[in-house]
């Protein structure tokens, strides 16, 4: 039986690890909310301007722009890749991984070269051990990122999309189902699929007004031209939603991490219990044994 | 008739102003626009500066903006602002501090896609989980 010392050595070190697990939990738990307003918070202007655009696709279907409308042949796919910066979240970006592989494969199968972005340490890590070809990287965006502090990727995916380098443009990111689930969804942000439809099905409202306003042949007065007011909004609308996918990627990682460590936490306590079970008998063992010598000892003086 | 214009300030990061107005002021493209109730549709760029809203009570909410889209409807005016100031440099700047930090490490590439490592380090990492797993399974079997 192992001294009770060392038991007891074991046993303070396993309480430590607990304190900072469950210090790790609530702090992710209170981040999680937090991410999760800002998910919110984000909403309103992807809406609008899902609105704006669909008016101008119907207002105004004489510019036909790149964005919008899909490449013969695809040879190359861009890839903005969003994870985490830090680990200890359980299996998110590993699961986000495995999904990207099964893509990746069919793609390659099909002959289709791939190019992608990183947003997070953790996924500009694993693509570059896995040598694809990463174009962008931004890592250390903190719990509370800026649209400014992912332009960089997004852009720089974009301009080999106008440039014609790839033909498709997929985003990569963690879904917030509950918090107990992530889904990880890979979604193609180009070229875009007409944003109108998803959202006015379920708005019987909107769809009338929609109906209404094409029935009264108006358009926009542009300033300055059509094709530019067009680019200036796509492009911020496909930003939009690199910024959501980041966003929602944090409250995964809140989420993921706030299950992780209450379940270390746990584990924890089960150990120290286990633990402390063999505390007492290695204790009681050693009582019991003194005893013994004591006794016997008694017994053969006097004997 | 309506004397109102529902006015609608937003950015990626958040609602800004939201609430009805009976003229709104913004810093267009091609000039300073004002937009009383009933305005035309309208579609332009905004450059940086000052939103005014004047509120029905006659008070003015002035909210800076660092450039976006003004969209105007007969009823409804939307702002979609960008969250900072957005010239084409600082964009090229973001675009090649990306691609400056994806280079740093160009030497660990390979040419080719590399499956087998991929699909090895993931099969490493299922692994680990399911001995985690296994091992919480018989830690709850000896405990029971």
């Amino acid at each position: 039986m192992a001294g009770a010392k060392e038991i007891r050595g074991k046993i303070s070190s396993i309480q430590n690890t607990q304190k900072i697990t469950s210090a790790m939990e609530m702090v992710a738990a209170s981040k999680m909310r937090k991410a999760q307003a800002r998910m919110a918070a984000t909403r309103p202007y992807a809406d609008k301007m899902v609105n704006v655009i669909g008016h101008l696709a119907y207002a105004n279907s004489e510019y036909p722009h790149p964005y919008l409308i899909a490449a013969d042949s695809v040879t190359r796919v861009g890839y903005v890749v969003i994870t985490t910066d830090r680990g200890l979240c359980g299996g998110l970006n590993v699961n986000l991984f495995r999904r990207l592989i099964k893509d990746f494969q069919s793609r390659h199968d099909n002959g289709v070269t791939i190019q992608t972005a990183a947003i997070g340490r953790k996924g500009a890590q694993f693509l570059k051990r896995t040598g694809s070809n990463v174009d962008a990287e931004v890592d250390g965006l903190g719990d509370a990122p800026g649209l400014p502090d992912v332009i960089g990727p997004i852009r720089a995916m974009l301009e080999a999309y106008d440039e014609g380098r790839i033909q498709e443009l997929h985003l990569v990111h963690n879904r917030f189902v509950n918090t107990m689930t992530q889904e990880p969804t890979i979604r193609r942000l180009l070229p875009l699929e007409p944003p109108d439809s998803s959202v006015s099905a379920g708005n019987r409202d909107e769809e009338r007004e929609l109906e209404a306003l094409r029935e009264r042949h108006w358009d926009y007065i542009y300033e300055p031209e059509a094709a530019e007011v067009l680019d200036a909004l796509l492009q911020r609308y496909i930003e939009s939603l690199v910024y959501q996918g980041v966003v929602e990627n944090i409250a995964c990682e809140m989420a993921a991490r706030m299950i992780a460590m209450k379940s270390a936490t746990d584990n924890a306590g089960d150990l120290i219990d286990d633990l402390q079970l063999q505390y007492n008998k290695a204790r009681q063992g050693a009582i019991t044994q003194e005893l013994t010598e004591i006794v016997s000892g008694a017994a053969a003086v006097s004997g | 008739m309506a004397t109102t214009i529902h006015v609608d300030i937003v950015s990626a990061e958040a609602e800004i102003y939201s609430g009805e107005a009976t003229m709104v002021h913004a810093p267009a493209e091609l000039g300073e626009v004002g937009i009383a109730p009933r305005h035309t549709p309208l579609v332009t760029r905004l450059v940086p500066g000052d939103v005014r809203v004047k509120t029905e009570s006659g008070e003015e909410e002035i909210v800076y903006v660092s450039g976006g889209i003004l969209e105007v409807q007969p009823y409804v005016v939307t702002v979609l602002s960008d969250t900072a100031a957005r010239a084409h440099d600082l964009d090229e700047a973001a675009v090649e501090e990306a691609r400056r930090k994806a280079a740093e490490r160009i030497s660990e590439q390979h040419d080719e896609y590399d499956y087998a490592r991929a699909r090895a380090e993931l099969a490493e990492a299922a692994a680990q989980l399911q001995t985690i797993r296994k091992l919480r399974d018989r830690v709850a079997a000896d405990r029971s």
